[in-house]
């Protein structure tokens, strides 16, 4: 049993497509496994097996999928972690996870996050937190907490997430696991409860490289439902690569500095000596605008959230709380929906976007977003990739930052600006630091995630990141 | 709560330092064109499926309190 549980996603495809191992089998391990969850990474669990049964000649061959409550699913209920949605069950399923489905990954469950995806520890849940499977007194990152933790308590083989400013990333770093942030536009967004719509992409949390490039291969592609999805983003391939002659990585002083706890840096600069070990070159390179990313992101995220977030208002679906006429029924519905963190960001976005107040707030934001764009641009006229810790700290712990909203959002100050620019970014763990998991950012130009993936791979052969929770 | 959003306006305030004159803003990064399709009919979701989902239905449709306010 143990045996199948050291298997990664691809591994135990391969065995069920060689006839080796059952699929059925191995779903009702990890749903027993999970329904055993005292981390309290799952919302949702199938409660027997899958309800559509996977060819085992499929691609993912009947790998169970762990998905982030914030995708839709036909008739399985899905709350993005609000008590304003509890009890919804959606009329259609999210493309992303239909597709996943349909090359072979049955879901396993929904998993916890932080309401609405708005949060950096999963501690905005209105169902709970999710503890960290390393230290259960820490927190797992978020917002996708809950897949990052069934990642790597092994409660699941893989999982999907969103990432709008670090999602996946940052809690992947915190968890010890790989995650991938694709280029904006690659994965569909249709049935993903929407946050901050130019920003929000789905992508994979995953136990390893190989395994976040198979995910991704089945859940990319033009999606006639979602305006903003890219036609044809090209075949994602397996990585094989174990050197990196030729490339360059960039380290931004900016991302590197600071802020950036030492422990974390230790490792950083030990990953940064195994690139030069495998034949590739590491030079400084600047991100000048990157320092003002959480700022501009404090105000576009909020900004989108404020209008996306008008929809859920007691009528068509949801929570209402009824209390006399319909604008007292709209303002308790609301107010007893969301939690602390989805209204003080609904109130920083409409405060951005009111009309005093629109230039200096949200103009100026989409501004710093270009100059962001261009310091990214600019350095990779010099380099392939920009290198960076993904989190400048371990895993904090639960309450540490809870009362302090602004040390919150700084835990995003390395994954937000490759949000704000749409490149696509890969989060994979390096080493530890007092026992917890410190993970290294590799960001790459839009649609280069094949090369990225490929980096990545040769990167945690040469780690040999063996680390799992006690 | 308005201390919360007090100190984060004050670090969100230093992009006022930024000089970003003559700079274009990025509403998205990717180039969007408005896109039309045909007008042709096609099935919707059931109108029962939906109704179950929403808090109250009367009849046909969504019912929602009165709107109150007798001026």
């Amino acid at each position: 049993m143990s045996e199948l549980l050291a298997l990664s996603g691809a591994q135990a495809a391969e065995r069920i497509r060689a006839g080796e191992l059952d699929a059925g089998e191995l779903f009702e391990l990890y749903r027993e496994r999970a329904a055993a969850d005292e981390l309290g990474a799952f919302l949702w669990l199938e409660e027997g097996s899958p309800k559509q049964a996977p060819a085992i000649d499929s691609p993912l061959a009947g790998v169970p999928l762990a998905v982030k409550d914030i995708f839709c699913a036909e008739g399985v209920p899905t709350t993005a972690a609000s008590r304003i949605l509890e009890g919804h069950r959606p009329l259609y399923t999210a493309t992303a996870v239909g597709r996943l489905a349909a090359a072979g990954a049955p879901m396993l469950g929904k998993t916890n996050m932080d309401e609405f995806a708005m949060g950096s520890s999963n501690e905005n849940s209105a169902y709970g937190p999710v503890r960290n499977p390393w230290d259960e007194t820490r927190v797992p990152g978020g917002s996708s907490g809950g897949s990052a933790a069934a990642v790597a308590a092994g409660l699941a083989p893989w999982a999907i997430g969103t990432d709008t400013g670090g999602s996946i990333r940052q809690p992947a770093s915190l968890c010890g696991i790989v995650g991938l942030k694709p280029t904006y536009g690659a994965v569909s967004r249709y049935g993903m409860i929407a946050f901050a719509s130019s920003l929000d992409q789905a992508g994979p949390l995953t136990r390893d490289v190989t395994d976040a490039a198979l995910l991704l291969r089945h859940m990319i592609g033009r999606d006639p439902c979602d305006s903003t999805s890219l036609p044809d983003p090209g075949e994602i391939e397996l990585p094989s690569a174990e050197r990196l002659e030729g490339l360059r990585f960039g380290v931004p002083p900016e991302l590197t500095g600071e802020g950036v706890e030492p422990g974390v840096r230790e490792v950083f600069e030990r990953a940064c000596a195994t690139i030069e070990q495998l034949g590739g070159g590491v030079e400084e390179v600047s991100l000048p605008h990157s320092v003002h990313g959480i700022s501009a992101y404090y105000v576009l995220a909020p900004a989108e959230a404020s209008a996306n977030l008008a929809r859920f208002d007691g009528v068509r679906y949801g929570l209402r709380e009824d209390d006399g006429d319909l604008l007292s029924m709209y303002e308790t519905t609301r107010d007893e929906g969301f939690g602390d963190e989805v209204k003080r960001r609904i109130m920083l976005g409409t405060y951005a976007l009111s009309s005093g107040f629109y230039e200096a707030y949200y103009g100026r934001a989409q501004r710093v977003r270009t100059k962001i764009s261009q310091d990214f641009a600019n350095a990779f006229e010099r380099v392939d990739f920009i290198f960076t810790p993904t989190s400048p700290t371990v895993a904090f712990r639960l309450g540490e930052r809870t009362g302090d909203p602004l040390s919150m959002y700084l835990s995003d100050s390395c994954t937000v600006p490759a949000s704000l620019a749409g490149i696509p970014a890969i989060s994979l763990p390096a080493g530890l630091s007092d026992g917890l998991p410190v993970g290294v950012q590799i960001a790459a130009p839009a649609f280069s995630e094949n090369r990225m993936l490929d980096a990545a791979h040769a990167l945690e052969r040469a780690f040999g990141f063996e680390g799992r929770p006690r | 709560m308005p201390g919360e959003l007090s100190t984060i306006l004050d670090h969100i305030e230093r992009i006022s330092e930024l000089d970003l004159e003559g700079v274009e803003p990025t509403s998205h990064v990717v180039a969007l064109e408005n896109v039309l399709r045909e007008d042709e009919p096609r099935p919707s979701w059931p109108r029962e499926r939906v109704l179950e989902e929403a808090p109250e239905a009367v009849d046909d449709g969504f019912a929602v309190p009165s709107p109150g306010a007798e001026a």
